[in-house]
C-alpha cells in the first residue's frame, strides 16, 4: 500500500465542504453552549430549591452519558414527539447541549471565584440584581474563565467528527463518503486526522497565552 | 421491550462496554504515566518526544483516530486489527496522551525541596521517582483521573460505529427491532449514568486510600456520592478541560 498524492488531491473539493460544515457546527455549537451553559450556571444559584435540584441532576446526567448515545436520541426520539430537525440540526443542537453542561460548571467556577466584597459592594450601591450580574459579576467571572471555554471549543471540535454517525457531512462523513467511492481509504483518513492536529495544536497554543494572560 | 432482547444485546453489551471501559483504561494508564514522566526527564530529547506524542493524540479526535487504526493500519502493516483491539488501542492511546498533562502536572506540583532532598540522599532518578515523587503525586492525579476515566467511558460509545456490540450498538439494534426509540435509549443512557457512578465511587475509595497511604486525609464528600465529581471537577478544568471523546 503506497500513498497516493492523487487520491489526496481528488479529496479536496470535498474536504473543504467538510471543513465548512464543520466550522458551522463549531461556531453555532459553542453558541448554544456559552448561552445555555450560563443559563444554568444562574439556576445553580437560584433561590428555590425546586430549580437548583432538577438543574444540577439534569446537567449532571447529561455531563456524564455519551454524546454518541443523545445524538441518537435526539436523532430518532424528537420526530416521535413530532420535532422534525435536519440531521444537521440535531446535531448541532446535541453538541451545544452536551457542551452546556460543561460550560456551567466552568461559570459556575468563575462567579464562585469572583470576590465576596463584589457582592457586598454591589448591594451596598442597591443596584437591581440583573445589574449586579451584568455589570458586577459576569464581567469579572467570564474574563477569567475564557482560556477554559476556549479548551471546550477544542474539545468540541474533537467530537463534530460524531456527527458523521447521522450523515452530517461533515469531515469525517466526506471522507467516509470519498473512501466508499474510491475504494482508497488511506489517503482521506489521514488528511482529515492531520487537519484536526493542524487546527486543534496552535488553538491549543492560543488558550495557553490567553491563560498566561487573564488569568492572573 | 422483551426478555429476548435483554438476554441477547443489551446485557452482553453492558459487558462489552465493562470491558472495553477496563482495558483501554489499562493501556491509558500505562500511557499516561509513561509518556508523563519522560515529560519530566532530564534530557530533552526525552521531553520532546514525549510532547510530540501528547500534543498528536490529543490533538486529532478520537473517533478518527479509531477509523484510521482500523482502516489505514492493516494495510499498511498487513494485519487486520479485531475491531475492539482497534478501539481499545485508540481509546487508550488517545486518553492516555490527556492522562500523561495529569501525570506532568502532579508531578511538577510536588514541591521542590523533595525532589532536592532526594539528590541530596544520592537516590538515583528512578529511585526518587518512585520513593519521593510518586508518592505524593499519586493523590494528586486521583480527582482529574476521576474526570477522565468518566470521559473514556462515554467514549467507549464510539465502538458502536465499528460495529463491536457495546451498549450503543445493543441500542440501535434494539431500535431497528422495536422502533421504540425513547425507550431503549433512555434506558441506555441511564446504564451509562449507572457505570459512571460506579467509577466516580471507585475513584473516590482509591483517593482516600492513596491518600491515608502517605498521611493525608481527603475532605469529606460533598452532598454524598451523586454530585461526588463536583469538587473534583473545579481542580480538574485546566488539566482535562481539552478532554472529552
Amino acid at each position: 500500500m503506497t500513498w497516493d498524492w492523487s487520491a489526496v488531491a481528488d479529496f479536496m473539493p470535498r474536504f473543504w465542504d467538510g471543513v465548512l460544515v464543520t466550522l458551522q457546527v463549531l461556531v453555532l455549537g459553542s453558541l448554544i453552549s456559552f448561552s445555555l451553559g450560563l443559563v444554568w450556571a444562574l439556576a445553580f444559584r437560584a433561590p428555590s430549591r425546586f430549580v437548583r435540584w432538577p438543574v444540577n441532576v439534569f446537567t449532571e446526567f447529561v455531563r456524564t452519558t455519551p454524546l454518541l448515545v443523545q445524538l441518537f436520541f435526539l436523532y430518532f426520539v424528537l420526530p416521535e414527539w413530532g420535532v422534525q430537525f435536519s440531521a444537521l440540526t440535531t446535531g448541532t443542537i446535541a453538541i451545544g447541549l452536551h457542551y452546556s453542561t460543561y460550560t456551567a460548571q466552568v461559570y459556575r467556577a468563575g462567579i464562585d471565584a469572583v470576590p465576596r466584597g463584589q457582592w457586598e459592594a454591589a448591594k451596598a450601591l442597591s443596584l437591581p440584581a440583573h445589574r449586579t450580574w451584568s455589570a458586577v459579576i459576569l464581567p469579572q467571572a467570564i474574563r477569567r474563565i475564557t482560556p477554559a471555554l476556549g479548551n471546550y471549543v477544542i474539545a468540541m471540535l474533537k467530537d463534530t467528527p460524531l456527527l458523521a454517525a447521522i450523515g452530517v457531512l461533515e469531515l469525517l462523513q466526506q471522507s467516509r463518503l470519498e473512501s466508499a467511492s474510491t475504494f482508497q481509504y488511506t489517503e482521506p483518513l489521514t488528511v482529515i486526522g492531520i487537519a484536526f492536529i493542524l487546527i486543534a495544536y496552535p488553538a491549543s497554543l492560543l488558550v495557553r497565552s490567553l491563560e498566561r494572560r487573564l488569568v492572573r | 421491550m422483551t426478555a429476548g432482547l435483554w438476554q441477547n444485546w443489551v446485557l452482553p453489551g453492558i459487558w462489552i462496554t465493562v470491558q472495553l471501559l477496563v482495558y483501554s483504561a489499562a493501556l491509558a494508564a500505562v500511557t499516561a504515566f509513561a509518556v508523563g514522566m519522560a515529560r519530566t526527564h532530564r534530557s530533552r530529547a526525552v521531553r520532546f518526544l514525549a510532547g510530540l506524542y501528547t500534543e498528536i493524540f490529543r490533538g486529532t479526535s478520537a473517533l478518527v483516530l479509531m477509523f484510521w487504526l482500523f482502516f489505514v493500519v492493516p494495510p499498511l502493516m498487513g494485519w487486520q486489527l479485531v475491531p475492539m483491539w482497534a478501539a481499545v488501542l485508540a481509546l487508550g492511546l488517545s486518553y492516555g496522551a490527556y492522562g500523561a498533562e495529569i501525570v506532568r502536572g502532579a508531578l511538577n506540583s510536588v514541591a521542590r525541596s523533595q525532589r532536592e532532598s532526594g539528590i541530596a540522599l544520592s537516590f538515583s532518578p528512578w529511585q526518587r521517582m518512585r520513593l519521593i515523587l510518586l508518592p505524593q503525586a499519586v493523590p494528586e492525579m486521583m480527582p482529574p483521573f476521576c474526570n477522565l476515566l468518566v470521559e473514556l467511558l462515554k467514549g467507549t460509545a464510539l465502538v458502536s460505529l465499528l460495529g463491536v456490540g457495546d451498549v450503543s450498538f445493543a441500542a440501535y439494534l434494539v431500535r431497528l427491532a422495536t422502533q421504540e426509540s425513547a425507550q431503549i435509549y433512555t434506558i441506555s443512557l441511564v446504564i451509562y449514568f449507572v457505570l459512571a457512578m460506579v467509577v466516580t465511587r471507585s475513584m473516590k475509595a482509591l483517593e482516600r486510600r492513596t491518600k491515608r497511604n502517605i498521611g493525608i486525609e481527603p475532605e469529606p464528600a460533598l452532598l454524598g456520592g451523586l454530585f461526588a465529581r463536583r469538587s473534583a471537577s473545579a481542580a480538574g478544568t485546566e488539566v482535562a478541560g481539552g478532554a472529552s471523546k
